[in-house]
């Protein structure tokens, strides 16, 4: 009888210490994150917040400036070009993306269709690929002589070569191509895993009430695949706003004015011409953008379909 | 006479959707075949109307080329032991914290899991300048461990282990092994590490392929070639003022064959790994 009493006291006992042991644990555990992302997460946010609002070349005093950056950015003539130029890419290699990711992943979706894993390692290749090597590769095919490959297509069309990487639409379509080109058949598997997950039993009813191809795909896959296709939306989105290798890897060091985008100018500003306030003034101007865009992009996303 | 009609109506549908996936997939691939081509021919075959479109005979010599232009091997190796110990790193950190999250009670605990999440919201543009001179200030200016360290930070790890350990490590079978007098460390180690090697998996492919394929922050940190990665290292072969297109595709093909042949031997996970992952997020 006493011995169970003990037994009961020590084991209320131990378990007391064992719940601030847990929590000890569970603060150690997770404290890495929040170590490591104070360092180089949260303080050269905050940093960058107050380099925006001073002058220094990353070597002597900073100077502190008030608005000057942000004002110097916003009237730069190329801020507001690599802005146009960032929002005409994105539209540009987004929207046929999701649309051909769609159909492709329909496609793939289809009964009637055998070697399916073989078209889908196929179609998803793309993007195992680094974003340097599209880039490259790409870029050599869109090279403004007769002897690049999009010209030499063209000329088999009977048209006249165009200057890829010199002109105005030709750097964006070149770099749209490249996004379009590793993104595609990365959304279209996962559109794919979105249509397998809609129920059989929704189209067979369809089926019986004599709904077309065109009213299935209008009133149950649509409206089924909502959210992975304001997913899909709003990554790319926030990719496309982030562009940055493909540009820099196609245009190289002149930083062509078709076709710098926002974070390029960033990095030209930073790291070229070692102006870090307005280039800190940039990325919190690109910041802002993103913020305004995404809400936008929800705001939308909750009308629609409703 | 309707039956007719309707089975001819699907090989039709059938034909065409078949047409599109094997377009779809031509177009897939090409860009790849086509780099394998420029790989083994001779500049003046490519530059040529029309251009090669058949595999020549400069395989090696293009390769030499790369080899005498960059590292070629030393970058290879920078990116492997940046991606591999990040990702080791990775998986270590990430589970750990999320077993944290899905197992123990502390206080704050819902608060810091959503401050984990909402910084995954924030551009990585944002901090570039100050991480700039963070790793110039520790002096890990063309040292590795300036991609690794900052590279374990990892707030979807963290989410995606919470995940998987919630909804597969039984909370009777911790309580087991507690009672049983394990310490913590022991719990994860022996109770959740063994549960959880699928969501290591799923969680390892993405972190390598996003530290190899990685390019803006090797940029910035990286500015010797002794230090430089892969996808550093090919822009080297670009940078160059003769342009050999041979000797540039072929430094880009076999820095891409690697990932693709894990890829083909892995395919159904890998997919289902970098597909899933954003799905869950």
């Amino acid at each position: 009888m006493a011995q169970t009493e003990t037994t009961l006291t020590t084991k209320k006992k131990s378990s007391l210490s064992e719940k601030t042991k847990e929590a000890i644990s569970a603060y150690i555990y997770i404290s890495p994150f929040f170590i490591l992302f104070g360092i180089f997460g949260l303080f050269p946010i905050l940093f960058s917040f107050y380099l925006g609002f001073q002058k220094w070349n990353g070597l002597g005093e900073m100077e502190y400036v008030g608005l000057q950056n942000f004002e110097w950015i916003l009237t730069d003539q190329i801020f507001w070009t690599s802005l146009s130029n960032t929002l005409i890419m994105w539209v540009l290699g987004t929207i046929p993306q999701l649309i051909i990711g769609i159909i492709l992943a329909y496609a793939l979706n289809s009964a009637l269709i055998k070697m399916k894993s073989l078209f889908r390692v196929a179609i998803f290749m793309p993007y195992v690929t680094s974003t340097v090597a599209v880039a490259i590769v790409f870029g050599i095919m869109f090279n403004n002589q007769d002897f690049g490959l999009f010209n030499v297509i063209l000329g088999w069309l009977g048209f006249d070569p165009v200057s890829w990487g010199t002109s105005w639409w030709g750097v964006k379509i070149a770099i749209s191509t490249m996004v379009f080109w590793r993104w595609v058949g990365y959304n279209t598997i996962i559109y794919l895993a979105g249509l397998q997950a809609i129920p059989n039993e929704l189209y067979e009813a369809a089926q019986i009430d004599g709904a077309t191809i065109r009213q299935k795909i209008q009133y149950i896959t649509i409206p089924m695949l909502r959210p992975i296709i304001i997913l899909t939306v709003f990554t790319s989105t926030i990719g496309a706003l982030q562009l940055f290798t493909e540009p820099l890897i196609y245009i190289g060091r002149s930083f062509r004015e078709e076709g710098i985008t926002v974070v390029l100018y960033l990095y030209r500003e930073a790291f070229t011409n070692l102006s870090f306030g307005p280039a800190s003034a940039a990325a919190i101007i690109l910041f802002i953008i993103i913020i305004i865009i995404s809400s936008i992009n929800v705001f939308i996303a909750n009308r629609i379909g409703r | 006479m309707s039956e007719k009609t309707g089975s001819k109506k699907v090989s039709i549908s059938k034909l065409f959707v078949y047409l599109l996936l094997v377009i779809a997939a031509f177009l897939s691939i090409f860009p790849l075949y086509w780099m394998f081509v420029m790989a083994t021919n001779h500049n003046s075959v490519i530059n040529s109307v029309p251009p090669a479109f058949i595999p020549g005979s400069e395989l090696v010599t293009n390769f030499t080329n790369v080899i005498n232009t960059i590292d070629f091997f030393g970058a290879i190796w920078n990116s492997l032991i940046v991606s591999v110990v990040t990702t080791i790193g990775v998986l270590f950190l990430c589970s750990l914290a999320g077993f944290a999250f899905a197992k123990f009670e502390f206080k704050g605990k819902n608060f810091l899991f959503v401050a984990i999440l909402v910084t995954m919201m924030i551009p990585p543009q944002l901090g570039l300048i100050p991480q700039y001179f963070i790793i110039t200030q520790l002096d890990w200016l063309n040292d590795l461990k300036a991609i690794i360290v900052p590279g374990l930070i990892d707030a979807f790890g963290i989410f995606w282990m919470r995940q998987y350990i919630s909804s597969n490590v039984p909370d009777e079978l911790v309580d087991a092994a507690k009672i049983d007098g394990c310490t913590n460390f022991r719990v994860y180690w022996n109770i959740a590490v063994p549960v959880i090697i699928p969501a290591f998996a799923t969680l390892a492919i993405i972190k390598f392929m996003y530290i190899w394929n990685d390019f803006l922050w090797p940029l910035v940190v990286l500015r010797e070639e002794s230090s430089f990665t892969i996808q550093v290292a090919l822009r080297g072969l670009i940078d160059n003022y003769v342009r050999d297109n041979g000797m540039i595709l072929s430094g880009t093909f076999w820095a891409t064959v690697p990932l693709i042949i894990i890829f083909l031997l892995l395919n159904r996970l890998f997919i289902q790994s970098l597909t899933e992952g954003a799905v869950k997020s």
